[in-house]
């Protein structure tokens, strides 16, 4: 460094300039890193409203079925059914689903219906939307251990599987998951075989409960709940709920099920909604219901044991979980 | 003043920008932005930050090493009481939410899950830490004993990547992130203090 006494006083920064020129750098340094950090949580954080775009479902009314909720239950709003979802093609991040799922093409569509059946066909989305639809209003409890109150709309599995004329010796039915990575590129993240499949012992998927669903809230389902049919299954843990269904095969034994799959000290293939069965790394005793802060403790068979409890009865629901 | 030697700066960035993340989480709080379980995101958004506190203390060392970012040392024991901090307002939301201020449970909870006992044993940890972060202190048991039980930030971050691992369902790409980056950080210490050994620098801390 020279010698200060030597600098010409025109190369000296006026003292002025110097202290704006520190004043600029600062500003400039605190206003990079509080939107770098806000920035950070802003990606991380909860996406906000989704809309509905789907298209309305006339419904019938059915007066002979019981699906009452307690007086202190109320059906969560669309936002909350919506925008926080467990579909792992798109995003294993729940609130990031919806916004991933936005593009997703599921008209046209088609159904194959096989295996043991006496007619085996496939059904299009006007051959699905031909059923009588109706509206149940069941609650849906998730494994992680939240659960929601959920408004859907479509018609019992059984009356699909009636058309197909099951054979004598079916005694399961297996169910498939649309696959296809190009539309799913996130699904490389998911930890989990894909295409995702499930199944249901008959008498299970013959319940009047067992419910395929084409809608939500009166219109047809968003991408992010399994447009554009689903299966819904009130008293067994949402991942038997399987979505975007491409295939229904019946079958004469115990079909492979993707989370069992993946973990079958965790996960069984019956997954009944029990309370007293603790998944191993967590309790199932209670669960956090969307949009309550407080916990609830979670009913046998979801709430809904008058009706199926006859189902399982003389088995050992703690080794067949 | 140069940048480097304005300590006081230092201090007010790095107070502002811990602090602005649970200022967020609050104002979305009130404003109830949290998405569909306000809950879960709070006890996730806590966890990992505590994560990436206790990732931004152990980059201290490597750093002033590396780059002689030497003014980054007077600003250690701020992140490593941020990493604490955000350790307790998780422990919080769990005891809270988790099990709804039912203390006599934690035990039983403890007992039955290793990814809470690792969890409750990573925070535990961590206690000894803040206590010790006074001046008075580090005065009190001396440099070379403080820096000592200093290491077990090591632990504690081990700890909570593993805790952080365990309870993901089937997607560790997170976890594993966080693995990665510890792995680096202690990997360039073993490094480090071999090298120290043979006679050569740089030292380890």
């Amino acid at each position: 460094m020279k010698d200060p006494s030597h600098i010409p006083s025109s190369e000296v920064t006026p003292e002025e300039t110097f202290l704006n020129r520190r004043f600029f750098m600062k500003s400039a340094i605190w206003a990079g890193s509080t939107l770098a950090t806000a920035g950070l949580y802003r990606t991380f954080s909860p996406r906000p409203e989704v809309e509905n775009t789907g298209t309305a479902i006339a419904t019938v009314s059915e007066p002979s079925v019981q699906t009452t909720l307690m007086a202190d239950e109320k059906v969560n709003s669309f936002n909350d059914i919506a925008g926080y979802n467990n579909y792992y093609e798109f995003s294993t991040d729940k609130s990031e689903v919806a916004a991933k799922a936005k593009n997703f093409v599921t008209d046209p569509w088609s159904v194959q219906v096989g295996g043991l059946v006496q007619k085996p066909r496939s059904f299009d989305l006007a051959d699905l939307l031909k059923f009588e639809s109706v509206e149940r209003t069941y609650r849906f409890r998730c494994v992680e251990g939240w659960s929601m109150v959920i408004p859907w709309v479509g018609f019992p599995l059984s009356k699909l599987l009636a058309m197909v004329e099951p054979l004598s010796t079916a005694t399961h039915v297996a169910f498939e998951t649309y696959y296809d990575i190009k539309q799913m590129p996130d699904s490389r993240y998911a930890g989990i075989d894909l295409p995702y499949v499930e199944g249901l012992r008959l008498d299970e998927a013959m319940h009047l409960l067992t419910l395929l669903a084409t809608g939500l809230y009166g219109k047809t389902l968003p991408n992010q709940n399994g447009a554009p049919v689903r299966l819904v299954v009130p008293w067994k843990y949402g991942f038997k709920s399987i979505k975007s269904v491409v295939k229904i095969t019946l079958m004469d034994r115990e079909p492979p099920t993707t989370w069992s799959l993946a973990n079958p000290g965790e996960y069984g293939f019956y997954s009944n909604v029990n309370p007293t069965v603790d998944h191993p790394r967590w309790s199932q005793a209670h669960e956090r219901r969307i949009g309550e802060m407080g916990s609830r403790p979670t009913l046998m068979f979801n709430g809904y044991a008058e009706q199926v409890a006859h189902l399982y009865k003389g088995m050992d629901l703690s080794a067949d979980f | 003043m140069t940048f480097s030697a304005d300590t006081r700066f230092h201090r007010q960035l790095f107070l502002f920008n811990g602090l602005l993340p649970a200022v967020l989480i609050l104002i979305d709080g009130w404003r109830g932005k949290l998405g569909a379980n306000p809950v879960e995101f709070v006890t996730r958004a806590t966890g990992v930050l505590t994560l990436v506190f206790l990732i931004l203390t152990l980059l201290v060392t490597p750093l002033r090493k590396m780059y002689g970012w030497n003014w980054l040392l007077k600003q250690r024991r701020l992140l490593g009481l941020y990493a604490f901090f955000y350790g307790f307002a998780h422990l919080l939301t769990y005891l809270a939410y988790d099990r709804d201020w039912q203390l006599g449970t934690v035990i039983g909870d403890v007992y039955k899950r290793p990814f809470i006992a690792i969890g409750m044993f990573s925070f535990l940890l961590m206690v000894p830490l803040a206590v010790t972060s006074t001046n008075a202190m580090i005065k009190k048991l001396g440099g070379p004993r403080w820096a000592q039980l200093h290491r077990l930030t090591y632990y504690i971050a081990i700890g909570g990547v593993l805790h952080y691992w365990i309870i993901v369902k089937s997607d560790v790409t997170y976890p594993f992130f966080f693995a990665v980056v510890l792995a680096l950080l202690l990997g360039w210490r073993v490094v480090a203090s071999i090298k120290k050994a043979r006679g050569a620098a740089p030292r380890a801390s």
